[in-house]
């Protein structure tokens, strides 16, 4: 379980993020929803420590990550996984030599093991025969399910996802979406995603937390969404056509 | 203050860079891949470098001194002496800088925007080491073969143009290269290379791995680092000389 108490950032004289407590549990979607600008990315810089917030706490099982020393600290991280944006891949390094990176550098087990447990791992995200292929070599979609492998090597407790679905088409997006769904639950990890995909928000999404200027703006489940009647939320999700006629259609039912 | 930041800054990522390594073994190999990228891949532009300073080196100085009260011999002692002191360990080193400090920035700086660094941190890998340390144990140790082999190039490039132009004899200038040898000038021209080496890594480095932006960021942390390196370097190399020559 991971918990923010009363979090905020700010980078000179702009205030980013304003009080934000959040609990995010274990074998959980949680979904970080917002604006371009909102904060929401720094929230999840701030919560695996890529940003230290200037008030507040980050509790990871209930252990402050700000107060811990650098052992304790790199002995969380290696049970974080994380899916960027762009993948992040290292771009000299082969798929294989990708997801076996953690491995190599913090596992404790003869190298056929590695190379079984990378397998497994790309197996897993349905990447077969491709260990030999550069990043540059791959698809989008490939590229962020390999991204999930090597997150997924070391068997993490938290996984985060930075934007899965940017740059996929929706037939991808979808698969993305029920692997991170498929893997929170088979290794009962606690998840975050950042997304704007409304999609993905209404089909995974079992806790959401709207960020609206630099505020926790509202709470709860993908249910809970279409109901609420908050202004700025309202405006968020019903911005597209798509949702609107969504929205038009339950009101008619 | 936005030079006493940067230099405060430098020192703060030097302590990160050489904390403990996660795994020694993984440093080792990247170390000796750092080697056949940063050095054994530069062979080639000190080689031919080397062998046409060396040329001009040799046609230059007899064309300046020559008079009836000079002997030939002189010339290849010049030749000898501008290469071992100067050319090799601090032309070569300026060259380096720009070759392999721009490798160094642009490699750091692209994972830095493509969040690759960010990557590494969260892994719990510290990502200073990781990427800098075996760089500039690299460069430090490469270096210094490099500046060696350039100096026997430059040299026989001087005899070559020598017997080439026929402006001396090889026998002239075969004696001028042997005339008052001092083999401490070669520990200083080393002693150099490896303080320049360790500049040319360290001083890259960190201009990749601040980069902030895209691509465009990339390019200007890349002329950075070449134009900090080379100003490190010729600061450097005024007091190495004062302190190891005087």
């Amino acid at each position: 379980m991971i918990e923010v108490k009363g979090l905020s950032k700010r980078f000179g004289g702009t205030q980013v993020l304003t009080d934000i407590n959040a609990v995010f549990k274990k074998g959980t979607v949680n979904m970080i929803i917002g604006k371009s600008g909102s904060g929401k990315s720094v929230l999840a810089k701030c919560i695996v420590g890529l940003h230290r917030p200037d008030e507040g706490r980050v509790l990871y099982d209930g252990v402050s990550f700000h107060d811990m020393g650098p052992e304790e600290k790199r002995e969380v991280r290696q049970r974080i996984g994380m899916l960027f944006q762009g993948s992040a891949l290292f771009d000299s390094l082969t798929v294989l030599e990708n997801v076996l990176f953690p491995l190599k550098m913090f596992a404790s087990m003869p190298k056929s093991e590695m190379l079984d447990r990378a397998h497994t791992c790309l197996k897993r995200v349905n990447i077969v025969d491709k260990d030999h292929l550069y990043p540059a070599e791959l698809s989008g979609g490939m590229q962020k399910r390999v991204g999930i492998a090597r997150a997924i090597a070391m068997t993490p407790s938290y996984l985060f996802v930075d934007e899965p679905n940017s740059g996929l088409d929706p037939q991808t997006s979808i698969v993305i979406d029920d692997l991170i769904k498929e893997l929170t639950e088979e290794f009962n990890t606690t998840t975050i995603v950042i997304t704007h995909d409304m999609n993905s928000v209404m089909e995974t999404g079992e806790n959401i937390l709207f960020i609206h200027q630099g505020r926790k703006w509202w709470q709860g489940s993908s249910e809970d969404l279409l109901a609420s009647d908050n202004k700025e939320l309202n405006e968020f999700i019903f911005a597209g056509s798509l949702m609107r006629k969504v929205r038009d259609n339950m009101r008619r039912d | 203050m936005n030079v006493l930041f940067h230099i405060g800054r430098y020192f703060l990522l030097l302590k990160e860079t050489f904390s403990r390594p996660e795994r020694a073994s993984v440093y080792a190999r990247r170390t000796i891949e750092e080697m056949d990228l940063l050095g054994v891949k530069s062979l080639g532009i000190v080689a031919l470098l080397s062998l046409f300073m060396g040329a001009v080196v040799t046609i230059q100085t007899k064309t300046n001194i020559d008079s009836p009260l000079i002997q030939a011999y002189i010339v290849g002692f010049a030749a000898r002496q501008s290469t071992i002191l100067e050319f090799s360990p601090t032309i070569i080193s300026l060259i380096l800088a720009g070759k392999v400090g721009s490798n160094i920035a642009a490699e750091i700086g692209s994972m830095r925007v493509k969040e690759q660094i960010d990557a590494l941190d969260i892994m719990g890998v510290n990502s200073a080491g990781y990427l800098i340390l075996p760089k500039i144990i690299a460069s430090m140790l490469i270096n210094p073969f490099l500046v060696m082999i350039s100096m026997f190039l430059s040299i026989f490039g001087g005899y070559l143009a020598a017997i080439g132009t026929g402006i001396i004899s090889g026998v002239d200038y075969l004696q001028g290269i042997q005339t008052g040898f001092i083999p401490y000038h070669v520990t200083y021209a080393l002693i150099k290379t490896v303080v320049f080496a360790f500049v040319i890594a360290t001083v890259s480095a960190y201009q990749g791995y601040y980069t902030r932006g895209g691509t465009r960021e990339v390019g200007i942390s890349s002329t950075r680092a070449v134009v900090y390196s080379n100003v490190v370097i010729l600061i450097a190399n005024y007091a190495l000389t004062q302190i190891l020559l005087i």
